[in-house]
């Protein structure tokens, strides 16, 4: 089948960039859709073009580089599903496709669908852990952990930092992400002591970040390819408060 | 050159202990003086990375991706091996170190094995610790499953994500250190030179991807954690970034590269759909626990398989291996499936497949004990193929998945060039000619959270470093031959895209140097490569420039270090005339078909030595005693 693609262009971060239309004639069904980039970008050097830039690695879902605007979807239609997981068979002959880079001040474009995501490993730096050396930890069985909280906590945890959740966000939030760290950590005996401490420390950094604040609009929610719930949001907002609060 | 493993000797349990105790340290107030570069962010590379910003150390990390955390650890599924024992089912160190080096067919170090399994147990404590959210019992208590290769339940798991979430651990711990001041983090910056000053490590140089700067970065060690070389043959279940440059380029500079014939092909991946194919998609082979691998009995049966009769099936690695049944090592699985598909009763369109069948253990369990376990397993395929493994039967082939093969290591995982470590996948050191499934993700966290923090200081303790800095002519020379290997890739101005000539040195490799190998075709494969690799100099289209984030570029110089290296991994396998592991030669098998080792000629790691582009490598062998376990035939019949 073909498809047609109207594809974000940007030199540098300086660049203006402007929309591209390309053709993508022979697209097959079972292929990935960056399996449909990579044809498209071999055949753009070809005719002596650039390729048009994007970030991938693992191409299996799970390490949270991809992603780009889908006809102003975050990882385009799928429900559930990163951009490298998305195959064309859910699209049909002649298809115009919009893609565009994530849109947030806290992330600049670097070129074409590429940015800079790395506010995201600040917000992680700023309290996302818990402060434990190398060598100084008990025996695994010492602390039990609730199989409910264990697997709650993994919910939370399965967060993959791909950013879908701020370029959907129209505030350009980091809520979801930062509060998946909060509930991963916080929902375990282990994330105990640090978790006032912690939630302070990270929201304040997203807010640094020139991330916007959250007004529960539920976007995040609805494109985040690991389908991490809202309630993530509700506990952050929930440790933020009694942590501000109690002045600890 | 005579390889020195500095192999303790004595007692096996207590090695790691005495050899600890003989290490020099240095003092706590003195750490803060010595720097150390770190390169890749993986459970290797980033545990150390935080480890020794722990213990004072100033660390410089580098990644090529865009945050640490995406390095491709974060991709296994199934699991972490530790010898708990926590089911009283038999288990213990001995008996973990006694599976790794059986499982690798007789080709690993004893000490290092058996250093290995004993600190699997404090890296569970150091996860659990750090938050990693372990599937638990009912009552808290952490649950374990069973794995590949092992008859004990000895597999840590969070869900289908272990190492997404020890990653995660790791690199929490790295980001406290970055945020702390203590790490300075370099990411979208890549490797590609090492810097060699009076033969010791002090350096590296390397590309700002995004700014297209090159500029050395110096160091009193240089800690190499960049994963292995599976892209080589370009499908493989490693992610795209994935490459060898940076271990080839500190080969180039004197480290000697071991045993880069040991690769391993994972048998539960899904197959090939099209020549468009970028990468293979790795199922956990913790399927492999419930399902059960069968073929048609009949040549190409064309029925939808829950339309064929029990009769008709041919639960093959069941037969033949009755006491492993479906749970038989990777190498073997592998080797079944394609020996079946090899005799025509392949399955699929392209005749490259085998059924991995959930029929009974959904109707045992039940749909929903099936989910829990492997729901996101099911969800992925789901996706990737369209259809539904509840109801039909997956498909699957096996593919690249690991290299045992790297750089070679001593026992405190320093290589030939002093001042140079290697851990994680990079290195050669203990998984032999196979690795164990749940294996990588221990080896890689204990080399980085224990063993190299360790080791590491005693070689700052004992030798006097000058400063060194950019004005060295080591460093000048590293540096103008990073921009000669730049300007020469974009000046070819040729015919063909990088990929295209990744692919069709991928093909060589899997036909001749993939699951099943012979002399005949290893000779065809160094006849075919080195013709290629010209071409591909002189006729390879690089676009765009080199002071700017160029994608093809980078991809450009990966694939060029690949070529060499496919090269030595072919000699690698011609040289070695025997089977074991990873690496079956077709002449050499017993005969029911199981690989046929000679200890009493190839019982000895091969570390190579570069001698220039096309010449013929120099062979140094490190003789392999095995005090502990003796060599027997692998048997898991």
């Amino acid at each position: 089948m073909k498809i047609i693609l109207h594809i974000w262009r940007q030199r540098n971060c300086k660049d203006k960039g402007k929309m591209t239309r390309y053709e993508v004639p022979n697209v097959n069904q079972e292929m990935s859709f960056l399996e449909m980039l990579d044809v498209l970008n071999e055949d753009l050097i070809l005719k002596n073009e650039e390729p048009v830039a994007f970030d991938h690695d693992c191409r299996e879902g799970i390490c949270g580089t991809c992603g780009c605007m889908v006809n102003g979807m975050a990882h385009g239609p799928l429900p559930g599903t990163t951009l490298c997981q998305l195959h064309m068979r859910h699209f049909k002959e002649g298809d115009e496709l919009y893609l565009e880079p994530w849109r947030a001040a806290a992330f600049p474009v670097v070129k074409d669908l590429v940015v800079d995501r790395s506010a995201f490993d600040r917000i992680i730096a700023a309290g996302g852990y818990i402060s434990v050396a190398t060598g100084s930890a008990p025996d695994g069985n010492a602390v039990l952990v609730p199989k409910e909280n264990a697997e709650c906590s993994m919910d939370a945890a399965a967060c993959i930092g791909c950013g879908a959740c701020v370029a959907m966000c129209p505030n350009a939030s980091a809520a979801l992400f930062t509060g998946a760290k909060i509930a991963h950590l916080g929902l375990l005996p282990q994330g105990q002591p640090e978790r006032d401490q912690r939630a302070i420390a990270m929201v304040a950094q997203a807010r640094q970040e020139l991330f916007g604040s959250c007004t529960n609009i539920g976007e995040c929610e609805a494109v985040c390819p690991k389908e991490i719930k809202l309630e993530v949001i509700a506990r952050m907002n929930g440790d933020f408060i009694r942590a501000s609060l109690t002045g600890r | 050159m005579e390889l020195n493993s500095n192999s303790p000797t004595g007692p096996i349990e207590t090695r790691w202990e005495r050899h600890r105790f003989n290490l020099k340290l240095v003092n706590p107030a003195n750490k803060r003086k010595y720097n150390i570069i770190v390169v890749g962010s993986g459970l290797a590379g980033g545990s150390a990375a935080a480890s020794l910003a722990e213990l004072g150390y100033n660390v410089d990390c580098f990644c090529f991706q865009d945050s640490p955390r995406r390095a491709h650890s974060i991709a296994a599924q199934g699991g972490i091996n530790a010898a708990k024992n926590y089911h009283n089912d038999g288990d213990s160190i001995y008996r973990l170190f006694y599976d790794t080096v059986k499982g690798g067919d007789f080709r690993a170090r004893e000490s290092n094995v058996h250093r290995l399994a004993g600190i699997s147990l404090n890296i569970i404590d150091q996860c659990v610790a750090q938050g990693v959210p372990f599937a638990r019992e009912y009552s808290g208590y952490l649950d374990n499953r069973s794995f590949g290769g092992a008859q004990v339940s000895r597999t840590f798991y969070a869900r289908g994500q272990t190492g997404q979430q020890l990653l995660l651990g790791a690199y929490q711990a790295l980001e406290r250190q970055i945020g702390m001041g203590a790490v300075k983090m370099f990411p979208r910056t890549e490797m590609l030179d090492l810097i060699v000053v009076d033969g010791r490590a002090r350096g590296i140089v390397t590309r700002n991807l995004i700014t297209g700067t090159i500029e050395s970065h110096f160091s009193d060690a240089v800690v190499l954690g960049t994963g292995g070389y599976g892209n080589v043959y370009y499908l493989s279940t490693n992610a795209k970034g994935c490459n060898a440059t940076a271990i080839w380029r500190a080969h180039k500079r004197g480290a000697l590269f071991a045993n880069p014939c040991f690769t391993q092909i994972h048998p539960t991946c899904i197959p090939v759909s099209g020549e468009y194919q970028s990468k293979l998609t790795l199922m956990s082979e913790s399927l492999r626990n419930d399902g059960r691998v069968w073929v048609p009995t009949t040549k190409r049966d064309k029925r939808v398989p829950s339309q064929i009769p029990e009769a008709e099936r041919d639960y093959f690695l069941e037969r033949k291996y009755p006491s492993f049944g479906n749970l038989v090592p990777r190498d073997v699985a592998s080797r079944n499936a394609k020996a079946v598909c090899d005799e025509g009763r392949g399955v699929g369109e392209s005749g490259l497949a085998v059924y991995l069948d959930f029929r009974d253990a959904i109707e045992r369990l039940g749909a929903s004990v099936i989910k829990e376990r492997y729901g996101n397993l099911f969800d992925m395929y789901n996706r990737i193929t369209g259809e539904d493994p509840y109801k039909e039967a997956m498909r699957i082939y096996p593919a690249m998945h690991y290299t045992m093969g790297g750089l070679w290591v001593d026992y405190n995982l320093m290589s030939n060039v002093p001042g140079l470590y290697v851990i994680g996948e990079a290195n050669f050191s203990d998984h032999g000619a196979n690795r164990l499934g749940a294996s990588a993700l221990m080896q890689g966290l204990a080399d980085g959270y224990f063993v190299l923090p360790n080791t590491i200081g005693d070689y700052l303790a004992s030798n006097k470093l000058e400063k060194v800095d950019s004005s060295h002519a080591a460093a000048r020379e590293a540096e103008s031959s990073v921009h000669a290997v730049t300007r020469k890739l974009l000046d070819a101005k040729g015919t063909r895209s990088v990929d295209s000539y990744h692919r069709e040195l991928g093909k060589i490799m899997w036909e001749h140097c993939g699951m099943a190998r012979n002399a005949e075709g290893l000779k065809q494969a160094l006849a075919l490569i080195p013709p290629l690799r010209e071409q591909y100099w002189s006729d390879v289209k690089v676009l765009g420039a080199g002071e700017e984030l160029n994608q093809s570029l980078e991809k450009a110089g990966r694939v060029a270090d690949f070529f060499e290296l496919a090269e030595l991994m072919c000699r690698d396998a011609l040289d070695r005339n025997e089977s074991c592991g990873g690496h079956f030669r077709e002449e050499y098998q017993t005969p029911e078909g199981e690989a046929a080792r000679d200890d009493e000629n190839f019982a000895y790691a091969a570390a190579w030595g570069f001698q220039g582009v096309g010449q013929p490598p120099v062979l140094h062998k490190e003789p392999l005693t095995f005090e502990y376990v003796h060599p027997s035939q692998r048997s898991y019949k």
